[in-house]
């Protein structure tokens, strides 16, 4: 194994020129080295003007969302190794503005994440000192995965219909009102019908499935909204057909 | 630039969340703000694996959730705290119920609970082994059904203003843009973690490099007890990922290079085949990791590149209970150290793992600060004393999140109003240090990460999980040095826009201060109690050392100085503590 590999940096900032330019830099090949432990070598060592975000080096904060040699990765969860003998090519996230170097602007995500209420609605909130919602093992089950998101957008950035249509929910926003949806102590799914039926919402969605490929936490985004489809399509049908109380 | 809130919560992480809710909850007319250098969904509440305790089981009691947390301290925590701490717990965590945490659960649907490391009773309320993640998921999504809290995601804060006392607000600069604000608010809450990175090898994100702890520090206020370092007896080698106690609690061994099950050797019990509660493998973290030190020095370990370790063995557990209890645990296995827990044993070792001490509050979340509030890891309260018990610092955040949060809404409520032309020149000042902080150094000779290594470095050798005098007198004659090298540390980049470099200068910074204040208590307590052992002080005195030490600068910020406060008793006289027998 060489002891070095190549990191081709696509860096983008704003106060020195307009287009990005692709910056290389050797690091270490060790055993072990995920792609962000090249980057924080070179912040460290090589150059202290490479931007990008990481915190936990875990896989669990979704902070070092990039693309590598094209696909969407965390790069605290991706080796080195397994790229030898290079070179690797490292961009900002695909489907966001830019901010800095590999720094992109999630923002719209920001914004798009409340207008599907994620969170518990009830009619009535039981007083705390009742007790806990019962929720079997089986009712967690139904929603489990969808909760398991960690907000890393590697799903919009995989996803094509993002790409060309920038009012799409998106992914993650979507899987996480069904998420809600699903579990058994919320009874919000009304509320959160107008947005997710809305054309910026599932209908826009072509089923390229890219989201679940691309989601480093195994949730499966398409089948989210594939399974929303179907309640929406029938909630349709039920509205054209009975009485608004029986609905 | 001036923006103006009532209340304003530093850190948007369990504590920081949770604080925000009990503002908005308590007085919606206050206007709360969460200023946070990372997205909240990004804080480090989120690593948090193996659960959170509070009582909940029929043959349980708050009095023994109390009592393990006062044997597990070494009769150093506040006990008027801990008795608030177990009565509140298991009311925030069904709180958490209800806002839709997905706490795993019996057959029946209720709430199910594990063993965890230095508690009687089975009373840790788990997500599988993300319970951080989901808690701190929970929390963020359940904020953002309050519009009225308004968030300043990644700005970083710089410095707490404070005038004649009290508190007024913050300079902080917005990471995107690099604009400076001065943001001023009636109440502000430090809620911004722990200070891992200053030592080597740690558990901690990047993030948590002592910020807050810093500011207070810096703007006034005493740091407590910052000599308990806890070492987390199980961190994966090469990258000090945590493996949850939640992998001992539900039946993991650890062996030395032998295969033997040493622990057996230090007191802490016999060797079951099944997990035996305060005993062996579910011993509190600061016995479990002395007892590797000791194996180490009988050459009883395992050489690697990365250290020396010891093996967590799960292979019995079989891949069923694996995947359904620590499936995060085969997952960082297999991602991480590249095995497979169902069949290879584990690599571990000791890594630094929590700050007990911090910012000092009383039992509302009140520094003595006016109108400064602190409440989670870093805040000290103190229920955690010389040692913190697995799985009790989850419901901490959410407790004192909670109180800091109606005690803040109660002081900004009454204390709103002017702010002194002092405190806007003080912003100003700031914000003109932070420019030339920006554009300073272009001949500066060192490098952060040097400091920072060298910091990291000196930190271990000196406060590592055995001190003395010598080691630490070094490592504060070392600090001094680096404090005097970072005058000179140079930063390559000068651009407003996202400027990381800027910010790992100002948290290396707070570290070193950080660091400082704990050598310093650390050299001040002659004697060995919980996580601080001394080999020149191999006993605990309590005649001279049953108390929190203070650390505070001296008001012109050339000295330090250590005072002691006693330890609040109020139905544990202080004892010997007793696992496995």
């Amino acid at each position: 194994m060489a002891d070095e590999i190549t990191l081709e940096v696509v860096r983008y900032r704003p106060e020195l020129r307009i287009e990005p330019v692709v910056q290389s830099y050797q690091v270490p090949l060790r055993e072990h080295w995920a792609i962000l432990d090249g980057l924080t070598y070179i912040k460290d060592h090589l150059d202290g003007t490479l931007s990008f975000r990481w915190s936990c080096r875990m896989g669990i904060c979704g902070s070092c969302g990039m693309t590598v040699n094209g696909d969407p990765q965390l790069t605290c969860a991706t080796f080195l190794t397994d790229y030898a003998p290079g070179p690797v090519r490292v961009e900002p996230l695909r489907n966001f503005p830019v901010i800095r170097d590999l720094v992109v602007d999630i923002g719209d995500f920001m914004d798009k994440l409340p207008t599907v209420k994620p969170w518990v609605i009830r009619d009535v909130d039981s007083p705390v000192e009742e007790g806990e919602y019962l929720q079997t093992p089986e009712e967690l089950d139904e929603y489990k995965q969808f909760s398991m998101c960690i907000n890393c957008m590697l799903c919009y950035s995989a996803c094509p219909v993002y790409a060309l249509e920038p009012h799409f929910l998106g992914p993650a926003a979507i899987a996480l009102a069904q998420r809600y949806n699903l579990d058994s102590r919320d009874e919000g799914a009304s509320e959160r019908e107008d947005i997710l039926s809305s054309p910026e919402g599932i209908w826009a969605c072509t089923f390229v499935g890219e989201c679940s490929a691309a989601c480093p936490k195994d949730v499966d985004p398409a089948a989210a909204i594939q399974r929303y489809k179907l309640t929406a399509a029938t909630q349709a049908i039920k509205n054209f057909l009975l009485p608004r109380g029986a609905r | 630039m001036t923006a103006s809130h009532d209340v304003l919560v530093i850190g948007g992480g369990g504590a920081g969340l949770r604080a925000a809710i009990a503002v908005a909850e308590t007085n919606p007319r206050l206007r709360v703000a969460i200023v946070s250098k990372v997205y909240p969904m990004r804080s480090h509440t989120v690593s948090a694996e193996g659960g959170a305790a509070g009582v909940a089981a029929d043959d349980d009691s708050l009095d023994e959730h109390a009592y393990d947390t006062v044997s597990g301290s070494d009769w150093l925590c506040d006990q008027d705290a801990v008795e608030a701490f177990v009565h509140e717990a298991p009311r925030e965590l069904l709180r958490l119920e209800h806002w839709g945490c997905p706490w795993s659960r019996q057959p029946d649907g209720h709430i199910a609970v594990r063993a965890f490391g230095g508690m009687k009773k089975k009373r840790t309320w788990f997500a599988a082994d993300r319970t951080g993640f989901h808690m701190l998921h929970t929390l963020f999504q359940t904020v953002l059904s309050f519009p009225e809290i308004v968030r300043y995601d990644e700005w970083y804060v710089t410095k707490l203003l404070v005038d004649d006392g009290r508190t007024y607000g913050v300079v902080a600069i917005d990471l995107a843009t690099g604009r400076t604000e001065t943001i001023t608010a009636s109440a502000v809450i430090v809620c911004t973690g722990g200070c891992g990175r200053v030592y080597p090898f740690t558990t901690n994100a990047n993030i948590k490099t002592g910020d807050g702890m810093a500011l207070a520090y810096r703007a006034g206020a005493p740091l407590k007890d910052m000599e308990f370092v806890q070492y987390h007896p199980t961190g994966l080698p090469f990258t000090g990922i945590l493996i949850t106690e939640a992998a001992r609690a539900e039946g993991g061994w650890l062996l030395n290079k032998d295969g033997y099950r040493y622990l057996q050797d230090y007191d802490l019990g016999k060797p079951e085949p099944t997990p035996v509660m305060r005993s062996m493998e579910l011993g509190p973290r600061d016995r479990l990791s002395q007892a590797f030190v000791h194996e180490q020095a009988k050459g009883r370990t395992i050489d690697t590149p990365y250290g020396p370790i010891v093996h967590l063995d799960l292979r019995h557990l079989g891949a069923e209970l694996i995947d359904a209890k620590l499936p995060f645990v085969r997952e960082l296995c297999s991602k991480y150290q590249n095995i497979d827990p169902v069949t290879e044993l584990v690599p571990v070792r000791p890594v630094v793992h929590y700050m007990m001490g911090g910012i000092h509050t009383d039992i509302h979340g009140a520094t003595p600060i006016q109108g400064l509030f602190a409440a989670g890891e870093v805040a000290c309260v103190s229920i955690n004393g010389a040692n913190r018990l697995g799985s009790n610092s989850l419901p901490e955040c959410l407790v004192f999140g909670a109180r800091a949060g109606r005690a803040a809404a109660l002081f900004a409520g009454l204390y709103g109003g002017r702010i002194p032309p002092a405190v806007m020149a003080q912003g100003r000042d700031e914000e003109d240090r932070l420019e030339r902080e920006l554009t300073r150094h272009l001949d500066g000779r060192e490098r952060i990460a040097d400091i920072r290594t060298e910091m990291q470095i000196t930190m271990e050798n000196g406060s590592g999980i055995y001190r003395d005098r010598d080691s630490m007198v070094k490592a504060f004659d070392e600090l001094q040095e680096l404090q005097a090298r970072f005058a000179d540390a140079a930063i390559d980049d000068h651009s407003r826009t996202f400027n990381t470099e800027l910010v790992a200068l100002l948290e290396l910074s707070f570290m070193l201060d950080v660091a400082e204040s704990i050598i310093t208590c650390a050299l001040h307590r002659e004697e060995s109690r919980g996580a601080h052992q001394r080999t020149d002080f191999p006993a605990r005195d309590d005649e001279r050392f049953l108390a929190h030490s203070l650390v505070q600068r001296e008001p012109d910020r050339a000295g330090r100085r250590v005072r002691y406060l006693p330890v609040t008793i109020t139905r544990w006289p202080p004892g010997e503590r007793v696992y496995g027998r």
